[in-house]
């Protein structure tokens, strides 16, 4: 194995680095290029679900014998279709799942537990039918009471979601069940002797709401199994392999039999990380014999696919009068919807990781209610801990009358640092984007009447993982990349690169592809900002393996050992300056089978060293004091990326998170009636923002190598979401000089809170 | 109910389909017409991703239903481009990287196509407001703006 530490960085660079059109770029912008919901197979059925109009409630009795009898229905699963799996927890990219609870998800088994929650399946000839039969599969329902609050789910006589749920991190274990699902803890130091020498302690308690990832694409598959029992299955997902494998297990099948094409994908921040509809398109399929499709209509992403969670937090710091903290502390409680699972492992360990702490703890609890199970989201609990730690770091600004970026910088974490989840951190770019973020002339210029600058910082760790690449030499010379990570946001172009880079020939040469999980071995998911660097690093393993095979056949074709011969621009060339023998990737190519046969490799890598990637976001807002409503009028992230292979993706990152972090900040999320029943399932009334609720994003790449990728790579899809929500509300607060503890900050609110004042 | 039949021109060409009642536009171009360059993501006409040209007009064509195109002229990004030479909008978007993932950018050049036909010199205001009905949650409109302001002007100049 290749030692894979960065090795690059003082090379002169020709490809990585530079701007190049991405080469999945004209099927893009022509409307070729074929989405989850864009395939289609000759004799296919339409799926459609059947869902639950109640948010807590038993399932008596399901009939369905007046639906499978009408003409045009060719299938009709139940959970009397899926065998019951015992518990057992897997990752599905920063988040942990449970197997037991995925079977319940998919399907409901004796309870429903959201509004949405799937009851039964049926596969059908059109769509009309297939609305047909659902209006005749008859469900008996024994209503429950619910509970949508976190503090409410706590209470001793709140309803009880699951019977057999025992708190996991309390010693000793609870005697009865509760909807706490799991308590964590994190930190070191002594917190009474870090309160007792401050000279200002600030204690707040923020609230926030649950959020969709938002993704334009709704969930799509279209599955086909045969009467073999061997499944393909074409779906939009961050991760075939990982679908793969939560199928085969839910459905009773092997991995081999289940062969996964990721289609092109219309967005997923850690939403499409899971499964919901593939497991019911593979099942009809399989009792059909046909293949079937199946894509959820946008209410039904909003009702029954995982947002984040809403959350309640309380924040503690107490910091010396320059400004130093002396300690932390925090306790979360996060929604994880109807069944366990919240990031609230991750958004315990984020919430005070951009500082250099002494004493620090954070609690963390999750929490079940009746809602859509939460799925990932774009550094998930990150950007809700760090929310309010970051506002209370405002907070303590303000009353010290301290500059909130000097604030930031005097307690910096840097390299060296005890991480408050445990690990020294190595070198990371918290104090680079500081510096950066005073330096930018956003931070210096002058605001008007009823305007308020905030900042903030946000740090998220980034995961490698196992990761397959296969690289193959044509029979001309150029190049075959397959990538097991599906490409959701450029990395295709960045692979390119990369290989281009290492081979010295140019970026045309090299055609990169995502395979099918029968192409390549295990991939982990796309998520947790892993394909830069994990990717990266097999592509740049599989290069550099098969340059030696390069040169070993250009050894061959010569006559010497292999010794003798180095690689240099593309080409293999025979070393010692008086001989300017050299053979080119093509000639090489062309010899091939007189050399031992296609020259092809690969490489296999579990990657370690993901480096974390620290931001400072800056953003200027105007309150309109008579309706309440925030207009951003400018915003700058700066951002450490280690090293941006393709700047312009790299910017796209940066900007994409942050005005999903100012959608969460200002306007989105979900009104429930007193039934639990869902209000806004809809882009109308579950506001995202639009081109013009939004300034230009200015941005700043910041490049603090990471010494463990061969490039220095660090990911950055992740952190860019993370700053903007206390940003924004420390704009608003000191645009109205009301501190705000809630999101989003929709106009009723702030107008709310200016009446009041 | 039977379906009815429907003769349109699309993208220059003219094109027949049988469409029941109930039946979007979006619906026939994607499923009868396997045009699949269209999008769905919301089926109520608020994210603009299956926006098409209908008579001259940008509309949302899940909310137009299939048979009121008959007789109609419709355009769709698959006719965007001349042959193998893009249209001056598609080749900026991939030259400022005005896309992530994808999904939402035919909606968007669509409705950025009608805008430079309708007004060439369009200020970054009026091209946001322009395109506030076209959802993206990749880019957060940043390089997309950029792009059509850039394409403005080329085209402007040419």
């Amino acid at each position: 194995m290749n030692d894979m530490t960065q090795t690059n960085l003082q090379k002169d660079l020709k490809i990585v680095g530079t701007r190049p059109l991405r080469p999945d770029g004209a099927d893009k912008v022509t409307g070729r290029a074929l989405f989850g919901a864009d395939k289609s197979l000759p004799n296919m059925l339409v799926g459609r679900v059947l869902r639950s109009p109640h948010a807590h409630a038993k399932i008596i009795s399901i009939d369905t014998k007046a639906a499978e009898a009408l003409p045009g229905v060719k299938a009709v699963i139940t959970s009397k279709d899926f065998q019951d799996l015992p518990s057992e927890f897997v990752p599905a990219g920063e988040m942990m799942v449970n197997f037991k609870d995925m079977t319940r998800n998919i399907m409901a088994r004796d309870k429903v537990l959201y509004e949405g929650h799937t009851v039964a399946a049926v596969a059908a000839i059109n769509d009309a039918i297939a609305e047909e039969a659902m209006a005749l599969i008859k469900v008996e329902y024994e209503l429950l009471p619910h509970v949508m609050d976190v503090e409410e789910a706590e209470k001793p006589n709140a309803p009880l979601l699951h019977d057999d749920m025992i708190t996991i991190g309390v010693e000793p274990a609870p005697k009865k069940p509760s909807n706490v699902a799991k308590r964590v803890e994190f930190g070191f130091g002594d917190l009474d002797k870090g309160f007792k020498e401050a000279d200002l302690i600030i204690e707040k308690k923020f609230s926030t709401q649950p959020v969709h990832q938002g993704y334009i694409e709704p969930h799509a598959c279209l599955a086909s199994v045969s009467e073999d029992g061997q499944g393909e299955l074409w779906v939009t997902t961050q991760g075939p392999f990982v679908v793969r494998n939560f199928c085969s297990k839910i459905l009773g099948m092997s991995t081999s039999q289940i062969r996964v094409t990721a289609s092109e994908i219309g967005g997923g921040f850690g939403g499409k990380t899971v499964i919901y509809l593939e497991p019911l398109a593979l099942a009809l399929s399989r009792k059909a014999c046909r293949p079937v499709k199946m894509v959820m209509s946008r209410q039904e992403v909003l009702m029954a696919s995982g947002p984040t969670s809403g959350a309640k937090i309380w924040v503690k710091i107490g910091v010396k009068k320059d400004g130093r903290i002396t300690a932390g502390d925090a306790v979360l409680k996060f929604q994880a919807g109807a069944f366990q699972g919240s990031p609230i492992g991750p958004g315990a360990m984020c919430a005070f990781a951009p500082y250099e702490m002494t004493n620090v703890r954070v609690v963390g609890y999750d929490i079940v209610v009746n809602r859509p199970k939460v799925a990932a989201y774009r550094a998930p609990g990150g950007p809700i801990s760090e929310y309010a730690v970051e506002s209370v770091m405002d907070e303590i600004a303000q009353k010290l009358n301290l500059d909130p970026l000097e604030l930031r910088l005097k307690n910096a974490a840097k390299e060296g640092t005890q991480a408050p989840y445990g690990p020294k951190l190595g070198p990371i770019g918290m104090i680079e984007t500081l510096e950066a973020a005073k330096a930018h002339p956003h931070y210096s210029a002058p605001l008007g009447p009823n305007q308020g600058r905030g900042v903030a910082s946000g740090f998220w760790f980034n995961i490698g993982g196992e990761t397959c690449t296969s690289i193959n030499i044509n029979e001309d010379g150029t190049v075959g990349l397959t990538l097991g990570t599906p490409d959701i946001g450029g990395s295709r172009a960045s692979m390119a690169m990369m290989a281009a880079e290492e081979l010295g020939v140019p970026m045309s040469t090299i055609r990169p592809i995502i395979g099918d999980t029968s192409s390549l071995g295990f991939n982990f998911l796309t998520g947790g900002s892993r394909v830069t660097f994990s990717s990266g690093m097999a592509v740049v393993e599989s290069v550099r393996e098969i340059i030696v095979e390069l040169r070993k056949r250009a050894a061959q074709l010569w006559d010497v050992s292999i010794e003798k011969v180095e690689w240099v621009s593309g080409h293999a060339r025979l070393v010692g300056s008086e001989n300017p023998k050299s053979l080119s990737l093509r000639e090489l190519a062309e010899a091939a089978g007189k050399t031992g046969g296609p020259i092809v490799g690969g490489a296999s890598i579990n990657a370690t060293g993901a480096g974390p990637s620290l931001a400072t976001h800056i953003v200027d807002v105007e309150v309109d004091p008579e309706t309440g409503r925030t207009t951003v009028l400018r915003y700058t992230a700066i951002q450490d990326a280690g090293k941006a292979i393709h700047p312009s993706y790299v910017e796209g990152q940066m900007q994409g998170g942050a005005v999903q972090g100012i959608g969460w900040a200002l306007n989105e999320e979900y009104v429930y009636d007193d039934n639990g029943k869902l209000l806004n399932p809809g882009f109308l009334d579950y506001r995202v923002p639009v081109c013009s609720d939004v300034p230009m994003i200015d941005t700043v790449i910041v490049e603090v190598p990471n010494p463990k990728h061969p490039y220095g790579v660090r990911g950055v899809g992740e952190t860019p979401i993370v700053p903007p929500l206390a940003a924004v509300s420390n704009a608003v607060s000191r645009a109205t000089n009301i501190r705000f503890n809630e999101l989003p900050l929709s106009p009723p609110r702030v107008l709310a809170a200016i009446e009041s004042r | 109910m039977s379906k009815k039949h429907i003769s349109t021109v699309i993208n220059g060409d003219a094109m027949e389909f049988l469409a029941s009642p109930e039946q979007s536009l979006l619906d026939i171009l994607r499923e009868e017409l396997e045009l699949t360059g269209s999008k769905e993501g919301c089926g109520t006409g608020d994210c603009g991703a299956c926006s098409i040209m209908l008579d001259g007009r940008l509309v949302c064509s899940c909310l137009v239903l299939g048979v009121e195109a008959d007789g109609k002229k419709i355009d769709t990004i698959e006719g965007m481009g001349n042959g193998s030479d893009m249209h001056p909008l598609q080749k900026k978007f991939l030259e400022h990287a005005a896309l992530q993932c994808g999904i939402c950018t035919p909606g968007i050049l669509i409705a950025a196509k009608a805008l430079l036909e309708k007004k060439p010199d369009p200020t970054e205001e009026e091209v946001r407001y322009w395109l506030a009905g076209n959802l993206c949650r990749c880019t957060g409109y940043d390089k997309i703006v950029r792009a059509v302001l850039d394409t403005a002007a080329d085209m402007r100049t040419a």
